[in-house]
Protein backbone atom coordinates (compact mmCIF):
# COMPACT_ATOMS: atom_id res chain seq x y z
CA UNK A 1 0.00 0.00 0.00
CA UNK A 2 1.58 3.77 -1.02
CA UNK A 3 0.97 6.68 0.42
CA UNK A 4 -1.65 7.61 -2.20
CA UNK A 5 -3.93 4.72 -1.84
CA UNK A 6 -3.39 4.87 2.12
CA UNK A 7 -4.55 8.61 2.36
CA UNK A 8 -7.37 7.38 -0.55
CA UNK A 9 -8.73 4.84 1.67
CA UNK A 10 -8.25 6.95 5.04
CA UNK A 11 -9.98 10.12 3.76
CA UNK A 12 -12.01 8.73 1.22
CA UNK A 13 -13.43 5.52 0.70
CA UNK A 14 -14.14 3.42 3.07
CA UNK A 15 -12.56 6.15 5.65
CA UNK A 16 -13.96 9.62 6.81
CA UNK A 17 -15.96 10.83 3.16
CA UNK A 18 -18.27 7.40 3.26
CA UNK A 19 -17.86 6.83 7.06
CA UNK A 20 -18.88 9.86 8.37
CA UNK A 21 -22.15 9.93 6.94
CA UNK A 22 -22.71 6.24 7.77
CA UNK A 23 -21.95 6.99 11.47
CA UNK A 24 -24.71 9.31 11.45
CA UNK A 25 -27.02 6.45 9.68
CA UNK A 26 -25.87 3.59 12.03
CA UNK A 27 -26.83 6.03 15.26
CA UNK A 28 -30.59 6.66 13.70
CA UNK A 29 -30.72 3.41 12.74
CA UNK A 30 -29.75 2.47 15.95
CA UNK A 31 -32.82 4.81 17.50
CA UNK A 32 -35.18 4.09 14.73
CA UNK A 33 -34.87 0.40 15.32
CA UNK A 34 -35.18 1.13 19.54
CA UNK A 35 -37.98 3.15 18.63
CA UNK A 36 -40.21 0.92 16.82
CA UNK A 37 -39.39 -2.11 19.08
CA UNK A 38 -40.99 0.29 21.90
CA UNK A 39 -44.03 1.19 19.75
CA UNK A 40 -42.73 4.93 19.16
CA UNK A 41 -42.00 6.55 16.15
CA UNK A 42 -38.66 7.74 16.47
CA UNK A 43 -36.40 10.14 15.44
CA UNK A 44 -36.23 11.79 11.75
CA UNK A 45 -33.54 10.37 9.73
CA UNK A 46 -31.11 13.68 9.80
CA UNK A 47 -31.24 13.41 14.02
CA UNK A 48 -27.71 12.82 14.34
CA UNK A 49 -26.98 15.69 11.71
CA UNK A 50 -28.62 17.81 13.46
CA UNK A 51 -27.57 16.79 17.28
CA UNK A 52 -24.21 17.66 15.67
CA UNK A 53 -24.54 20.91 14.11
CA UNK A 54 -26.39 21.77 17.49
CA UNK A 55 -23.40 20.63 19.55
CA UNK A 56 -20.95 22.22 17.57
CA UNK A 57 -22.62 25.77 18.08
CA UNK A 58 -22.46 25.16 21.93
CA UNK A 59 -20.19 26.82 24.38
CA UNK A 60 -17.81 24.60 26.57
CA UNK A 61 -17.07 25.84 30.40
CA UNK A 62 -13.90 27.21 30.74
CA UNK A 63 -11.17 25.06 30.94
CA UNK A 64 -7.48 25.61 32.23
CA UNK A 65 -4.06 23.47 32.92
CA UNK A 66 -3.07 20.55 31.28
CA UNK A 67 -6.50 18.28 32.61
CA UNK A 68 -8.35 21.18 30.36
CA UNK A 69 -5.98 20.45 27.25
CA UNK A 70 -6.23 16.58 27.67
CA UNK A 71 -9.92 16.85 27.98
CA UNK A 72 -10.01 18.62 24.30
CA UNK A 73 -7.12 16.44 23.22
CA UNK A 74 -9.39 13.12 24.44
CA UNK A 75 -12.12 13.17 21.70
CA UNK A 76 -9.96 14.31 19.06
CA UNK A 77 -7.59 10.89 19.05
CA UNK A 78 -11.00 9.00 19.64
CA UNK A 79 -11.93 10.49 16.43
CA UNK A 80 -9.03 9.86 14.22
CA UNK A 81 -8.20 6.19 15.79
CA UNK A 82 -12.05 5.33 15.07
CA UNK A 83 -11.58 6.42 11.26
CA UNK A 84 -8.20 4.96 11.27
CA UNK A 85 -9.89 1.73 11.82
CA UNK A 86 -12.80 2.46 9.29
CA UNK A 87 -9.77 3.04 6.91
CA UNK A 88 -8.10 -0.42 7.24
CA UNK A 89 -11.27 -2.26 6.49
CA UNK A 90 -10.71 -4.34 2.78
CA UNK A 91 -13.87 -3.32 1.64
CA UNK A 92 -13.29 -3.14 -2.42
CA UNK A 93 -11.56 -5.90 -4.19
CA UNK A 94 -7.96 -6.12 -4.38
CA UNK A 95 -7.85 -2.47 -2.46
CA UNK A 96 -4.27 -3.56 -0.63
CA UNK A 97 -3.29 -3.96 2.97
CA UNK A 98 -0.05 -5.12 4.47
CA UNK A 99 0.56 -8.37 6.74
CA UNK A 100 -0.18 -7.48 10.11
CA UNK A 101 -3.25 -4.92 9.23
CA UNK A 102 -5.60 -6.48 11.65
CA UNK A 103 -3.58 -6.25 14.56
CA UNK A 104 -3.63 -2.46 13.90
CA UNK A 105 -7.06 -2.69 13.20
CA UNK A 106 -7.44 -3.87 16.90
CA UNK A 107 -5.25 -1.42 18.57
CA UNK A 108 -7.35 1.27 16.53
CA UNK A 109 -10.65 -0.29 17.78
CA UNK A 110 -9.13 -0.23 20.94
CA UNK A 111 -8.06 3.12 21.41
CA UNK A 112 -11.82 5.41 21.65
CA UNK A 113 -12.19 2.90 25.00
CA UNK A 114 -8.66 3.80 26.16
CA UNK A 115 -9.60 7.29 25.31
CA UNK A 116 -12.75 7.23 27.09
CA UNK A 117 -11.42 5.75 29.92
CA UNK A 118 -8.55 8.57 30.49
CA UNK A 119 -11.33 11.42 29.69
CA UNK A 120 -13.43 10.27 32.36
CA UNK A 121 -10.36 10.52 34.60
CA UNK A 122 -9.28 13.58 33.44
CA UNK A 123 -12.49 15.34 34.39
CA UNK A 124 -12.39 15.05 37.71
CA UNK A 125 -16.06 14.48 38.48
CA UNK A 126 -17.38 11.68 40.47
CA UNK A 127 -19.02 9.94 38.10
CA UNK A 128 -16.93 10.54 35.30
CA UNK A 129 -14.43 8.51 37.33
CA UNK A 130 -17.29 5.72 38.29
CA UNK A 131 -17.86 5.51 34.63
CA UNK A 132 -14.23 4.94 33.69
CA UNK A 133 -13.61 2.43 36.20
CA UNK A 134 -16.52 0.58 34.67
CA UNK A 135 -15.29 1.10 31.21
CA UNK A 136 -12.13 -0.07 31.98
CA UNK A 137 -13.20 -3.19 34.19
CA UNK A 138 -15.76 -3.85 30.98
CA UNK A 139 -13.06 -3.52 28.46
CA UNK A 140 -10.76 -6.14 30.41
CA UNK A 141 -13.65 -8.34 30.50
CA UNK A 142 -14.75 -8.45 26.67
CA UNK A 143 -11.12 -8.02 25.26
CA UNK A 144 -9.98 -11.25 26.21
CA UNK A 145 -12.97 -12.88 24.46
CA UNK A 146 -12.88 -10.88 21.65
CA UNK A 147 -8.83 -10.75 20.84
CA UNK A 148 -8.79 -15.12 21.79
CA UNK A 149 -11.92 -14.83 18.72
CA UNK A 150 -9.95 -12.94 15.88
CA UNK A 151 -6.64 -14.92 16.92
CA UNK A 152 -8.58 -18.56 16.63
CA UNK A 153 -9.70 -16.41 13.16
CA UNK A 154 -6.39 -15.41 11.86
CA UNK A 155 -4.90 -18.71 13.13
CA UNK A 156 -7.16 -20.81 11.34
CA UNK A 157 -6.73 -19.28 8.38
CA UNK A 158 -2.59 -18.72 8.45
CA UNK A 159 -2.59 -15.18 8.14
CA UNK A 160 -2.88 -11.64 10.21
CA UNK A 161 -3.88 -9.57 6.93
CA UNK A 162 -7.23 -8.59 6.66
CA UNK A 163 -7.40 -8.91 2.82
CA UNK A 164 -6.57 -12.20 3.06
CA UNK A 165 -9.15 -12.76 5.43
CA UNK A 166 -11.64 -11.86 3.59
CA UNK A 167 -11.09 -13.63 -0.05
CA UNK A 168 -9.94 -16.80 1.73
CA UNK A 169 -13.69 -18.91 2.06
CA UNK A 170 -15.20 -18.99 5.80
CA UNK A 171 -14.31 -22.07 7.48
CA UNK A 172 -16.88 -23.20 10.60
CA UNK A 173 -13.84 -21.99 12.76
CA UNK A 174 -14.69 -18.71 11.78
CA UNK A 175 -18.21 -18.56 12.18
CA UNK A 176 -17.52 -19.60 15.59
CA UNK A 177 -15.11 -16.62 15.90
CA UNK A 178 -17.56 -14.00 14.35
CA UNK A 179 -20.37 -15.49 17.08
CA UNK A 180 -17.82 -14.93 19.65
CA UNK A 181 -17.26 -11.13 17.97
CA UNK A 182 -20.79 -10.45 17.99
CA UNK A 183 -20.99 -11.56 21.35
CA UNK A 184 -18.76 -8.50 22.19
CA UNK A 185 -19.44 -6.16 20.09
CA UNK A 186 -22.55 -4.69 22.60
CA UNK A 187 -20.11 -4.17 25.36
CA UNK A 188 -17.93 -2.51 22.98
CA UNK A 189 -20.34 0.27 21.15
CA UNK A 190 -21.60 0.40 24.78
CA UNK A 191 -25.58 -0.13 24.32
CA UNK A 192 -27.80 -2.94 26.40
CA UNK A 193 -27.35 -4.72 28.04
CA UNK A 194 -23.42 -4.15 28.74
CA UNK A 195 -24.37 0.07 28.46
CA UNK A 196 -22.70 -0.07 31.89
CA UNK A 197 -20.27 3.23 31.65
CA UNK A 198 -22.54 5.84 30.19
CA UNK A 199 -25.41 4.22 32.86
CA UNK A 200 -27.85 7.27 32.51
CA UNK A 201 -29.81 6.26 35.20
CA UNK A 202 -27.12 5.77 37.56
CA UNK A 203 -24.20 7.75 36.84
CA UNK A 204 -25.55 9.95 34.86
CA UNK A 205 -23.59 9.91 31.34
CA UNK A 206 -20.51 8.37 33.05
CA UNK A 207 -17.22 9.61 31.33
CA UNK A 208 -19.00 12.37 29.15
CA UNK A 209 -20.55 14.05 31.86
CA UNK A 210 -18.58 17.26 31.94
CA UNK A 211 -18.83 17.26 28.17
CA UNK A 212 -20.09 19.61 26.34
CA UNK A 213 -20.25 21.65 23.01
CA UNK A 214 -17.89 20.45 20.01
CA UNK A 215 -16.04 17.70 22.38
CA UNK A 216 -19.12 16.15 23.16
CA UNK A 217 -20.21 16.12 19.28
CA UNK A 218 -16.40 14.94 18.64
CA UNK A 219 -17.44 12.08 21.32
CA UNK A 220 -20.92 11.19 19.42
CA UNK A 221 -18.78 11.55 15.96
CA UNK A 222 -16.09 9.03 17.47
CA UNK A 223 -18.89 6.31 18.66
CA UNK A 224 -20.55 6.25 15.54
CA UNK A 225 -17.16 5.32 13.73
CA UNK A 226 -16.97 2.87 16.22
CA UNK A 227 -19.91 1.38 14.88
CA UNK A 228 -18.98 1.37 11.43
CA UNK A 229 -15.76 -0.01 11.96
CA UNK A 230 -17.16 -3.02 14.01
CA UNK A 231 -19.87 -3.94 11.68
CA UNK A 232 -17.92 -3.49 8.72
CA UNK A 233 -15.15 -5.78 10.40
CA UNK A 234 -18.22 -8.14 11.50
CA UNK A 235 -18.87 -7.72 7.41
CA UNK A 236 -15.70 -8.45 6.01
CA UNK A 237 -15.18 -11.01 8.15
CA UNK A 238 -18.13 -12.79 6.72
CA UNK A 239 -18.95 -11.75 3.19
CA UNK A 240 -18.03 -13.62 0.43
CA UNK A 241 -15.38 -12.76 -2.01
CA UNK A 242 -17.02 -10.40 -4.84
CA UNK A 243 -14.65 -9.23 -7.57
CA UNK A 244 -16.80 -6.44 -8.96
CA UNK A 245 -16.20 -3.40 -6.95
CA UNK A 246 -19.94 -1.87 -6.17
CA UNK A 247 -21.15 -5.23 -5.87
CA UNK A 248 -18.73 -5.62 -2.92
CA UNK A 249 -19.30 -2.59 -1.63
CA UNK A 250 -23.56 -2.92 -1.72
CA UNK A 251 -22.92 -6.56 0.19
CA UNK A 252 -20.56 -4.72 2.54
CA UNK A 253 -23.30 -2.77 3.30
CA UNK A 254 -25.83 -4.72 3.77
CA UNK A 255 -24.28 -6.45 5.81
CA UNK A 256 -23.16 -3.69 8.22
CA UNK A 257 -26.56 -2.84 8.40
CA UNK A 258 -27.81 -6.13 8.97
CA UNK A 259 -24.95 -6.30 12.42
CA UNK A 260 -26.41 -2.86 13.27
CA UNK A 261 -30.29 -4.06 13.21
CA UNK A 262 -29.31 -6.80 14.72
CA UNK A 263 -27.33 -5.55 17.98
CA UNK A 264 -30.50 -2.57 18.27
CA UNK A 265 -32.90 -5.37 18.53
CA UNK A 266 -30.67 -6.72 21.13
CA UNK A 267 -30.52 -3.53 22.77
CA UNK A 268 -34.04 -2.79 22.64
CA UNK A 269 -34.89 -6.09 24.01
CA UNK A 270 -32.59 -6.07 27.01
CA UNK A 271 -31.90 -4.17 30.32
CA UNK A 272 -28.80 -3.23 31.84
CA UNK A 273 -26.85 -5.63 33.75
CA UNK A 274 -24.76 -5.09 36.79
CA UNK A 275 -21.29 -4.78 36.57
CA UNK A 276 -20.31 -8.06 39.09
CA UNK A 277 -22.98 -9.92 36.18
CA UNK A 278 -21.30 -8.94 32.88
CA UNK A 279 -17.51 -9.31 34.27
CA UNK A 280 -18.66 -12.67 35.11
CA UNK A 281 -20.79 -13.26 31.97
CA UNK A 282 -17.62 -12.43 29.60
CA UNK A 283 -14.91 -14.50 31.88
CA UNK A 284 -17.39 -17.51 33.09
CA UNK A 285 -19.56 -17.90 30.28
CA UNK A 286 -18.38 -16.66 26.74
CA UNK A 287 -14.56 -17.54 27.38
CA UNK A 288 -15.21 -21.47 27.10
CA UNK A 289 -16.20 -20.87 23.74
CA UNK A 290 -13.52 -18.61 22.62
CA UNK A 291 -11.01 -20.91 24.10
CA UNK A 292 -12.57 -23.82 22.14
CA UNK A 293 -12.42 -21.65 19.48
CA UNK A 294 -8.33 -20.71 19.69
CA UNK A 295 -7.75 -24.26 20.74
CA UNK A 296 -9.44 -25.72 17.49
CA UNK A 297 -7.56 -23.24 15.89
CA UNK A 298 -4.31 -24.35 16.90
CA UNK A 299 -4.94 -28.34 16.87
CA UNK A 300 -6.07 -27.70 13.02
CA UNK A 301 -2.83 -25.57 12.03
CA UNK A 302 -0.85 -28.64 13.64
CA UNK A 303 -2.70 -31.28 11.86
CA UNK A 304 -2.56 -29.46 8.39
CA UNK B 1 -28.26 35.18 7.55
CA UNK B 2 -25.01 33.49 5.98
CA UNK B 3 -25.69 29.11 5.37
CA UNK B 4 -24.18 28.11 8.57
CA UNK B 5 -26.58 30.14 10.44
CA UNK B 6 -29.07 29.17 8.71
CA UNK B 7 -28.15 25.43 9.22
CA UNK B 8 -27.65 26.21 13.10
CA UNK B 9 -31.11 27.41 13.43
CA UNK B 10 -32.64 24.56 12.00
CA UNK B 11 -30.23 22.51 14.15
CA UNK B 12 -31.02 24.16 17.66
CA UNK B 13 -34.87 23.85 16.29
CA UNK B 14 -34.61 20.53 15.75
CA UNK B 15 -32.74 18.93 18.29
CA UNK B 16 -33.18 20.35 22.03
CA UNK B 17 -31.69 18.38 24.80
CA UNK B 18 -33.46 18.64 27.76
CA UNK B 19 -32.21 18.36 31.64
CA UNK B 20 -35.06 17.94 34.66
CA UNK B 21 -34.47 19.79 37.32
CA UNK B 22 -36.84 19.19 40.42
CA UNK B 23 -37.51 22.44 42.52
CA UNK B 24 -39.52 20.89 45.44
CA UNK B 25 -42.22 19.43 43.14
CA UNK B 26 -44.74 17.03 44.23
CA UNK B 27 -43.88 14.93 41.56
CA UNK B 28 -47.16 15.58 39.45
CA UNK B 29 -45.42 17.68 36.85
CA UNK B 30 -42.22 15.21 36.57
CA UNK B 31 -44.53 12.12 35.74
CA UNK B 32 -45.91 14.53 33.09
CA UNK B 33 -42.70 15.22 31.66
CA UNK B 34 -41.39 11.20 31.06
CA UNK B 35 -44.96 10.78 29.83
CA UNK B 36 -44.08 13.21 27.11
CA UNK B 37 -41.15 10.75 26.17
CA UNK B 38 -43.30 7.37 26.46
CA UNK B 39 -44.82 5.52 23.15
CA UNK B 40 -48.20 7.76 23.26
CA UNK B 41 -46.72 11.00 22.94
CA UNK B 42 -43.15 10.64 21.88
CA UNK B 43 -40.67 13.60 22.13
CA UNK B 44 -38.25 12.10 20.50
CA UNK B 45 -40.04 12.54 17.11
CA UNK B 46 -38.57 16.35 17.53
CA UNK B 47 -35.43 14.73 18.51
CA UNK B 48 -36.11 15.55 22.34
CA UNK B 49 -33.30 13.53 24.50
CA UNK B 50 -34.05 13.95 28.15
CA UNK B 51 -30.06 14.02 29.49
CA UNK B 52 -28.20 13.13 32.35
CA UNK B 53 -26.07 15.96 32.72
CA UNK B 54 -26.62 19.34 32.80
CA UNK B 55 -23.34 19.97 30.82
CA UNK B 56 -24.93 18.02 27.86
CA UNK B 57 -28.59 19.94 27.62
CA UNK B 58 -30.10 23.13 26.01
CA UNK B 59 -33.02 23.24 27.86
CA UNK B 60 -33.48 23.14 31.58
CA UNK B 61 -37.08 22.04 32.77
CA UNK B 62 -37.73 23.16 36.07
CA UNK B 63 -40.88 21.54 37.89
CA UNK B 64 -42.66 22.76 41.28
CA UNK B 65 -42.17 26.24 43.86
CA UNK B 66 -38.28 26.52 44.02
CA UNK B 67 -38.13 25.90 47.93
CA UNK B 68 -35.33 27.30 49.90
CA UNK B 69 -33.58 23.86 50.01
CA UNK B 70 -33.88 24.23 45.96
CA UNK B 71 -32.84 27.48 44.96
CA UNK B 72 -28.79 27.25 45.47
CA UNK B 73 -29.32 23.60 43.45
CA UNK B 74 -31.07 25.19 41.06
CA UNK B 75 -28.83 28.18 40.29
CA UNK B 76 -26.01 26.14 40.36
CA UNK B 77 -27.28 23.59 37.52
CA UNK B 78 -28.46 26.60 35.39
CA UNK B 79 -24.90 27.70 35.48
CA UNK B 80 -23.59 24.07 34.73
CA UNK B 81 -25.72 24.20 31.39
CA UNK B 82 -23.82 25.57 28.69
CA UNK B 83 -24.79 28.14 26.53
CA UNK B 84 -26.99 29.72 24.43
CA UNK B 85 -29.77 28.03 26.94
CA UNK B 86 -33.69 28.08 27.54
CA UNK B 87 -35.68 27.84 31.14
CA UNK B 88 -39.12 26.08 30.99
CA UNK B 89 -41.12 26.23 34.03
CA UNK B 90 -43.26 23.48 33.71
CA UNK B 91 -46.32 23.42 35.82
CA UNK B 92 -48.11 26.49 37.41
CA UNK B 93 -45.64 25.88 40.92
CA UNK B 94 -42.76 27.42 39.13
CA UNK B 95 -44.63 30.28 37.73
CA UNK B 96 -46.65 31.26 40.46
CA UNK B 97 -46.36 28.82 43.63
CA UNK B 98 -49.63 28.30 43.09
CA UNK B 99 -51.25 26.52 46.14
CA UNK B 100 -47.93 26.80 48.15
CA UNK B 101 -48.58 30.54 48.06
CA UNK B 102 -47.26 33.08 50.81
CA UNK B 103 -45.57 29.43 52.51
CA UNK B 104 -42.42 30.36 54.43
CA UNK B 105 -40.60 27.33 53.26
CA UNK B 106 -40.53 28.76 49.44
CA UNK B 107 -38.61 31.21 47.69
CA UNK B 108 -40.59 30.99 44.64
CA UNK B 109 -41.88 31.95 41.98
CA UNK B 110 -38.69 30.52 39.66
CA UNK B 111 -38.36 33.68 38.06
CA UNK B 112 -36.95 35.52 40.45
CA UNK B 113 -33.63 33.68 40.49
CA UNK B 114 -33.87 32.47 36.68
CA UNK B 115 -34.67 34.25 33.25
CA UNK B 116 -37.50 31.83 32.10
CA UNK B 117 -38.57 31.54 28.61
CA UNK B 118 -41.24 29.54 28.58
CA UNK B 119 -44.35 29.22 30.94
CA UNK B 120 -46.59 25.78 30.79
CA UNK B 121 -49.53 26.29 32.93
CA UNK B 122 -51.61 23.37 34.62
CA UNK B 123 -51.13 21.78 37.48
CA UNK B 124 -50.25 18.76 35.89
CA UNK B 125 -49.73 20.09 32.03
CA UNK B 126 -50.80 17.65 30.34
CA UNK B 127 -48.03 15.94 28.10
CA UNK B 128 -48.82 17.88 24.72
CA UNK B 129 -48.30 20.97 26.11
CA UNK B 130 -45.51 20.18 27.89
CA UNK B 131 -43.94 19.42 24.17
CA UNK B 132 -45.53 22.27 23.05
CA UNK B 133 -43.56 24.25 25.16
CA UNK B 134 -40.31 22.48 24.48
CA UNK B 135 -41.05 23.15 20.52
CA UNK B 136 -41.31 26.80 21.76
CA UNK B 137 -38.22 26.71 23.37
CA UNK B 138 -36.29 25.12 20.96
CA UNK B 139 -37.41 27.92 18.57
CA UNK B 140 -35.81 30.56 21.01
CA UNK B 141 -33.00 28.87 20.86
CA UNK B 142 -32.49 29.23 17.38
CA UNK B 143 -34.04 32.93 17.46
CA UNK B 144 -30.76 32.66 19.66
CA UNK B 145 -28.67 31.52 17.09
CA UNK B 146 -29.56 34.37 14.28
CA UNK B 147 -28.81 36.30 16.95
CA UNK B 148 -32.15 38.42 17.63
CA UNK B 149 -32.72 38.85 21.35
CA UNK B 150 -36.40 37.60 22.39
CA UNK B 151 -38.69 39.69 24.24
CA UNK B 152 -40.71 38.96 26.35
CA UNK B 153 -41.11 35.11 27.82
CA UNK B 154 -43.96 33.31 26.55
CA UNK B 155 -46.89 31.71 28.34
CA UNK B 156 -48.25 28.80 26.47
CA UNK B 157 -51.94 28.32 26.29
CA UNK B 158 -53.66 26.24 28.95
CA UNK B 159 -54.84 22.66 27.27
CA UNK B 160 -57.50 21.11 29.31
CA UNK B 161 -57.92 19.31 32.46
CA UNK B 162 -57.52 15.64 31.87
CA UNK B 163 -56.13 12.24 32.70
CA UNK B 164 -55.39 10.95 29.36
CA UNK B 165 -58.63 8.95 29.82
CA UNK B 166 -56.91 7.09 32.31
CA UNK B 167 -59.94 7.25 34.81
CA UNK B 168 -63.50 7.54 34.44
CA UNK B 169 -63.94 11.05 33.86
CA UNK B 170 -65.32 10.70 30.58
CA UNK B 171 -62.16 12.40 28.76
CA UNK B 172 -61.59 10.66 25.19
CA UNK B 173 -58.13 9.16 24.76
CA UNK B 174 -56.52 10.85 22.65
CA UNK B 175 -55.44 9.11 19.41
CA UNK B 176 -52.04 7.52 19.21
CA UNK B 177 -48.34 9.03 18.51
CA UNK B 178 -48.43 10.34 15.11
CA UNK B 179 -45.65 12.25 12.76
CA UNK B 180 -45.44 15.71 14.26
CA UNK B 181 -43.99 18.36 12.01
CA UNK B 182 -41.98 21.41 13.26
Amino acid sequence: MNLTTALARLLIFPGLLFAVPFAWFFLWTERKAVALMQGRIGPPFMQPFYDFIKLLGKDTPPRTGVGGMLMKLWPLIAVSAAAGAVGLLPVLPSSGGFEGDLILLLALLELPSMCIIAAGFSSRSIFGEIGSAREAVLSVAYNVVFLLAIVSIAASQHTFRLEALAQLPASPLRWLGVLAILVCLPAKLHINPFSLPNAEQEIYSGPMTEYAGPELAMWELSHGLEWVAATGLVATLTAPYIGIWWLAILVFLALSCLVVLLLSVVAAATARLAIDTTVRFYWQVTLIFAVLAVSSALFMRLRS
Amino acid sequence: MNLWTKLMCYSRRRSPWLFHMNGGSCNGCDIELIASLTPRYDAEQLGVRLEGSPRHADILCVTGPITHNAVNAIKTVYGQVCGPKAVIAIGSCPATTNVFIDSRTLAGPLNKHLPVDVFVPGCPPRPDAIIQGVAKAAEILAERAAKKQPVDPVVMPLVGPGCGGACACGAKSEPAAEEVKL
